[in-house]
């Protein structure tokens, strides 16, 4: 049976405690606010845009540990990142979040904190808000949501 | 076990009438503490349904033969059974539904839009569920009327005299919940509608927590229609029940048309059929119906005076529990309360205590309870929700404080 150490590692802990880029961009090129309505995770992401390069992202808002430490830790991952990489990274953390628990992770570096979420299918969608939310942020829709 | 000498409930002879509560999850004996979403069904309740399949399957109120006759007759004794169990005065003021929700949308259609204009209001308080604030706000939105909603104290109560103020001489219905499915509070119905009469308004009790609760005798309450669903009363899911006071329901139309509704039907006009026929369009879920039946039998083999006094232990049990555990606070304290324990963890999101319980096999649930004005009320994003049920016992609750203590470790 999964374990809870798998699910709540010191990482995502760590980045619940004192999430990374937590607070708004004055201005930004792009943001959306990201919902899911099954617990009431609220966020929004802003994104700054020097051409086809994300040269700032951050986030604000309420949720869980998964969902707001997936959030920080995507920040992180994807600053400096063309829109084009952002996207394929985001492919390949859902594959992460999603397959079947025998598999053996992909390495993404500190997103790999996340791969115990595969073992409860129920979190995919908290690890998942703040991804969502960046593509649709890209994609200049208002606003998204998980369900 | 010390709750079976001090209440004369047995709840191990309860709990054995529950075959559910035997099982294990996540490898631990199951400690069910969901009982405000869906309460676990007795045994009798199983064998109901599956007998009415095995044994008298056949559409209600159609065929001459034997079978219809049999399940019509058992679909009926349900509705009588309803009728005394509620205390309503006639079978015409029963109406069998899906659930609640689809009684207040049948009374939100038939009853108040066509009776709602421009400027009127619809009161309801400010701790009802979802179901019993859209099919309200979609009226009103219709109409051109006005929701207006009453306040509640920090302690999750209603105030009587700021409620007996918003009812105006515009107000035409008013409803609120018999017990708040976020907070635990009991309402102060029978005043409430007290009041309402008083200036000619009519009310909507939603009974869907109150009913497994308590003795609810929708005369003494006096309500003008009173909701409540089957899967919350240790009955099947997709069966619910509509009270509405006879002179009321025949004034109004029908909610949806079909079949069994109707007198006669030709394509210029069709009559409607008698009450409660009207209200039931196309074959009704007679299973469930059948089920219910079984539930209500159930509860009332039990007795709602000892049902009353095991959950009142057992709330006061668990409000000390959560109480002395450091960081959990209680949101919801009413002096009447029913046993529903919602609380938030300092700094950890109800989300993650409940997946952390649940590897403990503790089920609660966590998030804003389809009640998102509460928490916004209480300035919480989402509580965890522990609610309990006659066949819950002290050790349930243990397992739940052992299970909070874990939480607090993970996040320490």
């Amino acid at each position: 049976m999964a374990d809870l150490n798998d699910l709540y590692q010191e990482v995502i802990l760590d980045h619940n405690r004192r999430p990374r880029n937590f607070h708004a961009i004055a201005g930004a090129t792009y943001s959306a606010e990201g919902f899911n309505p099954l617990c009431g995770d609220r966020l929004t992401v802003y994104v700054q845009v020097d051409g086809d390069r994300i040269t700032d992202v951050a986030f604000e808002g309420s949720g869980c540990a998964i969902s707001k430490a997936s959030a920080s830790l995507m920040t992180e991952a994807v600053k400096g990142k063309t829109l084009a990489e952002a996207r394929a990274l985001f492919e390949r953390f859902h594959q992460m979040v999603t397959a079947a628990p025998e598999q053996e992770p992909e390495d993404l570096g500190k997103l790999c904190a996340l791969a115990g979420v595969r073992e409860f299918p129920i979190r995919v969608k908290c690890a998942s808000l703040a991804w969502h939310t960046l593509k649709a942020a890209c994609a200049r829709e208002a606003n998204t949501s998980t369900e | 076990m010390t709750t079976v000498a001090r209440t004369g409930l047995d709840v191990e002879k309860v709990r054995a009438d529950f075959p559910i509560l035997s099982r294990s999850v996540r490898g631990r004996p199951l400690v069910y503490l969901d009982n405000a979403a869906t309460t676990q069904k007795p045994v009798t309740v199983v064998e109901a349904l599956a007998r009415y399949y095995t044994d008298f399957n056949a559409n209600v109120h159609r065929g001459v033969h034997e079978l219809s006759e049999l399940a019509t007759d058992a679909y009926e004794r349900a509705r009588g059974r309803v009728r005394s169990f509620f205390n309503a005065a006639d079978t015409r003021e029963i109406v069998f539904t899906r659930n609640a929700t689809e009684g207040i949308n049948l009374v939100a259609y038939a009853f108040a839009r066509p009776r709602l204009k421009p400027g009127d209001e619809v009161l309801i308080s400010a701790m009802e569920h979802h179901s019993n604030i859209v099919p309200w706000q979609l009226a009103c939105t219709a109409t051109g009327a006005r929701l207006v909603v009453a306040p509640i104290s920090d302690e999750g109560e209603i105030d009587l005299a700021a409620f007996d103020r918003l009812i105006g001489p515009r107000t035409r219905l008013v409803a609120v919940t018999h017990m708040s499915n976020a907070l635990g509070t009991i309402t102060p119905a029978r005043d409430i509608v007290r009041l309402a009469h008083e200036k000619g308004v009519p009310v909507l009790l939603d009974g869907s927590q109150a009913a497994y609760h308590m003795r609810v005798d929708v005369r003494e309450l006096d309500a003008d229609f009173y909701v409540a669903t089957g899967h919350k009363l240790y009955g099947p899911t997709g069966i619910g029940v509509l009270y509405g006071r006879a002179s009321l329901l025949e004034a109004m139309d029908p909610f949806l048309g079909g079949g069994d509704m109707i007198a006669s039907v030709t394509f210029e006009r069709s009559t409607w059929n008698e009450l409660p026929y009207k209200f039931e369009a196309g074959t009704p879920h007679i299973a469930g119906a059948i089920g219910l039946h079984a539930a209500l039998d159930y509860v009332d083999s039990i007795g709602f005076e000892r049902i009353e006094e095991h959950e009142r232990a057992l709330l006061e049990y668990g409000t000390a529990l959560l109480d002395g555990i450091p960081g959990v606070r209680i949101i919801g304290r009413a002096r009447h309360k029913g046993s529903i324990l919602s609380f938030v963890v300092e700094g950890v999101h109800p989300h993650d205590i409940g997946t952390i319980v649940d590897r403990e096999g503790v089920a609660i649930r966590t998030g804003h309870h389809c009640a998102q004005p509460v928490m916004e009320r209480f300035g919480v994003p989402a509580t965890a929700r522990a609610s309990l049920a006659m066949y819950n016992t002290t050790q349930d609750l243990d397992a739940l404080g052992h299970a909070l203590e874990r939480v607090r470790a993970v996040f320490a």
